[in-house]
């Protein structure tokens, strides 16, 4: 490994890990616009986890080593899921290392300690939380899965890299498996990240809320870990997206110019989709958990749909 | 002596075992001889097994003998080749786990007497491996009806219950029932030859009639034994019943003999593969892991759940064998191989990963008294070994990367990608299909598993008396240890294994993945080429540990690290209790809404006068209501009418010969003509 390929890794890494907030902060703001409210400003995010990480954290007595160990391993997981998905370029020496279905797996990893954590307090809130977080998990991750597998039909791989290669060297037109696979993603998008048809990122209502609920014992720094965890899980989805759909514009080679020559597309299609995502939450209301299953069904139908158009349309 | 043929090393090993359960007759009662040497010895038997049968698949040698054992003129012919000397390897290695956490587990003065558990269980693990090493359908059937009785009278070990042994006997029931099919089998297989060593059957050219008969008895036969769909009844019952060491060796060892048999059956004995075949298999499997996963989220016993979660765990590996077989229907070997790789990847995660979460429950057992989830929690404080142990089984086990059972779902997900080249397309639509229901299957795994660790280890104990639990015992921490590192290793050194399959699925079906798999770097695993699909596990377990260690140091460096302990936030109430967790037929109220058309449930609602309200709801098996319980009636029913002929009377019962007589007499001339 060259000295370039290595600090285009490093690069690819902490670009995440450096504007996941921003995207965050992005995404709140516009919210805020939308509802004709002033809003804090896009970096928010970043005085939030300043403050946190200077904090004291307290901790239940009764909370156990797994509650510690738990907020270093989700961060650990949802920075590495970010340096395998193909950001800014498709030629890196982590890329190799997992391909889609293993970065499924790394989410799953994530949310299984989140849920333990959540669980270890023995608090009703994190056990609720644990519970409605699998229960959008066990539907949400196959769904995401055919999702992955339609685009890996039409790339004839399962690595991240070669799909987006495949999809930028094509000529320019709407693959209906895609299509199906595009909407599936969406609806998987929104109940990852709790969003609003499925979670409200800013209540702490009881009856409602998932990964607030899961996350209600945590304070300090490990709360800080928590949400920058969260706000990196957006930016990876965020970044598949991207991948998967419109991948025009992600550089081919590992050298650090050529990532910076493909920052701006990236930043620019980041843009569009918080502004997006606000609007959604904006203008849909929240479902009842029993309607969760039914929303991600859909999801997960629409991506099985999607295979199957591929294998009938050979596109 | 160093230099023997791996065989007859292999041999040496299954007398030494037969040896140990013999003196265990000899010191009856002598609990702590038995218990901390002869278990310890039979423990290090099952190591020398397993570097035996290695050495052997390494060196690929096909090895046979004759034993002079059984009826004149019908020895035991004897067989090591890449397949069974694999499966060795496998009870080799997690029988070194189990017997040394038995030589802990076992108590003195409960059920049966220690002497006669040693004779049980080292009898047990002999007749496993001589069901690999047979080479006719004799030597066969004698060792799998001694596995079958052995592990009877194992679960049954706690014998004063009658609940235990009406388990018991459901489990022999079956088990009978699938012997038949398998003898049967066999039958068809020597194709009226009258010679019924294997080497005879694989030299037959049956038709495809007969071909699919014999098929069909093996699935249903093996089947039995394996637990799939709907001969799956006895393994929710026998599993909780037996001893968690026993659980633990028949959930993770014997239910594979049933995989290796249809393995031995459908791709050495038999030449013809019919496509349907494989479909029909797949659809078995896809349906029992569904099935079996589904119950298992609904559970409210850990070892109940367990046993579902086995069963979840066979129907993955009929669905790789399946389609292993759809694949070689169709000459594409090299993808036929790939499947075949992701069974028996998965055949050794789940052999130790299951097994460790047995044996986990054991410990649980042993220090709290307890099995129902409903009154276990926080034991993760109390038993921290046991606990973290539990979590590398839970998350081997969930599939999660980069544990062993993640290795077999990414290559059995690779297998099922690399479809669409099959001819018929009809079968490539019902791919997607099969590909979501491993999806789904995959993550209902998850959701399983995080039920069993979170409820059974973490939150606030739910009994008084949990606060006593005591941590496992050396012997059982080294057992389950042992376990925890084999589930690891499979995890992040897939090459290694894979170079072990090798040989195996090219005895099978005449290809191999390995080195194709290991061309990029033993620390990538790339099934076909690195731009079609590519995982390395050490890059994930380095990259998280180092994102962690960056994290954790970055915090210290920049941040204080000052913590403070308080209560948790009760929602602004002082009060707050364990009874306000979450239980686990709560945790499993949302697959209960979600798959309610596959549940029998018995709701018991409180009614608006009730002074002292009570609600309760019992999810139970339709299988039961739909097969099992109409057969038990019809067969009732008729032994009532057969009844009707037994008058207990004498003259009567001359008349019955009479007329028998009158009836052979009257057949006779027919029958000369």
């Amino acid at each position: 490994m060259t000295f370039t390929r290595a600090l285009s890794q490093v690069i690819s890494v902490v670009t995440p890990l450096a504007l996941a907030p921003l995207l965050l902060g992005w995404v709140n703001q516009v919210r805020a616009w939308l509802s004709n409210r002033r809003g804090p400003g896009i970096l928010q995010p970043y005085r939030m986890l300043h403050k946190l990480f200077n904090k004291d954290s307290v901790m239940a007595d009764s909370a156990s080593s797994l509650f510690r160990f738990a907020p270093y391993a989700i961060f650990g997981c949802m920075l590495l899921a970010n340096a395998i998905i193909p950001t800014l370029s498709t030629d890196l020496p982590l890329a190799s290392a997992a391909d889609a279905i293993a970065l499924v797996g790394l989410l799953a990893l994530a949310r299984v300690f989140i849920s333990l954590a959540a669980m270890d307090i023995g608090t009703a809130f994190g056990t609720l939380g644990a519970r409605r977080e699998m229960l959008v998990g066990f539907l949400a991750e196959p769904a995401l899965l055919t999702v992955l597998f339609s685009a890996s039909l039409n790339g004839k791989s399962t690595a991240l890299a070669t799909i987006v290669e495949a999809v930028v060297h094509r000529d320019f037109a709407i693959y209906p498996s895609l299509v199906f696979a595009g909407m599936a993603f969406t609806l998987v998008y929104l109940a990852e990240n709790s969003r609003v048809p499925v979670d409200n990122p800013s209540t702490h209502l009881e009856l409602t809320m998932i990964h607030e609920a899961m996350i209600l014992e945590y304070s300090g720094r490990h709360l800080a870990l928590m949400e920058w965890a969260a706000a990196l899980k957006l930016f990876a989805y965020s970044t598949l997206g991207i991948a998967l759909f419109l991948p025009w514009g992600i550089g081919q080679r590992a050298t650090p110019s050529s990532l910076l020559f493909s920052l701006p597309s990236l930043a620019l299609k980041l843009v569009v989709i918080g502004a997006v995502l606000a609007l959604v939450e904006t203008f849909s209301a929240k479902l009842r958990i029993f309607r969760v299953p039914e929303f991600l069904a859909t999801a997960f139908l629409l991506g099985v749909i999607g295979m199957l158009t591929h294998i009938l349309l050979g596109a | 002596m160093l230099n023997m043929m791996a065989i007859d090393w292999v041999l040496w090993i299954i007398g030494a075992w037969i040896a140990l359960g013999l003196l265990g007759i000899i010191a009856l009662h002598k609990f702590a001889l038995v218990a901390r040497v002869f278990f310890p010895l039979g423990a290090v038997g099952g190591l020398i097994l397993a570097y035996a049968a290695a050495q052997a698949l390494v060196s690929g040698r096909v090895e046979s003998k004759q034993l002079a054992l059984g009826l004149p003129s019908l020895p035991f012919h004897l067989r090591l080749d890449a397949l069974s000397a694999f499966f060795l390897v496998i009870i080799g290695l997690a029988s070194f786990g189990i017997s040394l956490f038995a030589a802990g587990y076992f108590r003195n003065g409960e059920g049966t007497a220690p002497g006669l558990l040693c004779l049980e269980f080292h009898f047990f693990l002999a007749s496993m491996a001589l069901v690999l090493l047979a080479d006719d359908a004799y030597a066969f059937m004698v060792a799998w009806e001694s596995m079958a009785l052995t592990s009877y009278f194992l679960v049954t070990a706690n014998h004063r219950l009658p609940k235990i042994r009406a388990a018991g006997f459901l489990y022999l029931l079956i088990a009978h029932i699938g012997a038949i099919a398998i003898l049967l089998c066999f039958g068809v297989l020597q194709a009226n030859t009258g010679d019924y060593t294997f080497a005879n059957m694989r030299a037959q050219n049956l038709s495809t009639f007969w071909a699919s008969a014999a098929f069909l008895l093996a699935i249903f036969g093996f089947g039995a034994k394996a637990g799939i769909l709907p001969l799956h009844i006895w393994l929710p019952e026998a599993h909780p019943a037996a001893p968690s060491p026993v659980s633990a060796l028949m959930s993770g060892v014997m239910l594979k003999m049933a995989i290796y048999g249809l393995l031995r059956v459908c791709f050495d004995l038999l030449h013809l593969h019919i496509w349907w075949w494989g479909v029909l298999m797949l659809a078995l499997g896809l349906i029992t892991a569904i099935f079996g996963v589904v119950f298992a989220a609904v559970q409210v016993e850990m070892k109940r759940l367990l046993a579902y979660s086995s069963i979840e765990n066979i129907g993955l590996l009929f669905a790789a064998m399946g389609l292993g077989l759809l694949f070689r229907s169709y000459g594409m070997n090299a993808l036929a191989a790939l499947a075949l790789t992701a069974c028996l990847y998965h055949v050794a995660g789940h052999a130790f990963f299951k097994s460790l979460l047995f044996l986990t429950t054991g410990s649980v057992l042993h220090a709290t008294g307890e099995r129902n989830l409903g009154r276990l929690g926080g034991l993760i404080r109390f038993m921290p070994w046991v606990a973290w142990l539990a979590l590398i089984g839970v998350l081997a086990s969930s599939g999660l990367p980069p544990f062993s059972g993640f290795v077999s779902e990414w290559l059995l997900l690779q297998s099922f990608l690399f479809t669409p080249g099959l001819p018929q397309p009809f079968l490539n639509m019902l791919i997607p299909i099969a590909t979501a229901s491993i999806a789904l299957t995959a993550a209902l795994a998850g959701y399983a598993m995080v039920k069993f660790f979170g409820v059974i280890f973490l939150g606030q104990p739910r009994e008084e008396k949990l606060s006593q639990a005591h941590d496992a015992g050396k012997f059982e921490k080294i057992g389950m240890g042992w376990l925890a590192i084999l589930s690891i290793g499979l995890g992040v050194a897939p090459n290694w294994v894979l170079h072990l399959i090798d040989p195996v699925t090219k005895g099978l079906v005449g290809e191999g993945i390995a080195r194709n798999a290991s061309a990029n770097g033993w620390w990538l695993v790339t099934p076909t080429s690195i731009a079609r699909a590519s995982y390395g596990p050490l890059y994930f377990l380095f990259g998280v540990m180092a994102a962690c260690a960056v994290a954790f140091v970055l915090v210290r460096l920049f941040y204080h690290a000052r913590l403070r302990r308080s209560a948790p936030w009760g929602g602004g109430h002082s009060w707050r209790n364990s009874r306000m967790q979450d239980t686990a037929e709560g945790y499993g109220q949302p697959i209960r809404q979600i798959f309610e058309p596959f549940f029998h449930l018995e709701r018991h609602l409180p009614k608006p006068e009730d002074t002292e309200p009570e609600y309760s709801v019992a999810v139970s098996d339709k299988f039961w209501e739909g097969i099992y319980m109409p057969i038990a009636r019809a067969t009732e029913y008729v032994s009532v009418k057969v009844g009707r002929l037994q008058q207990g009377r004498i003259s009567i019962y001359l008349l019955y010969s009479f007329i028998t007589l009158l009836v052979i007499l009257l057949l006779v001339p027919t029958a000369r003509r």
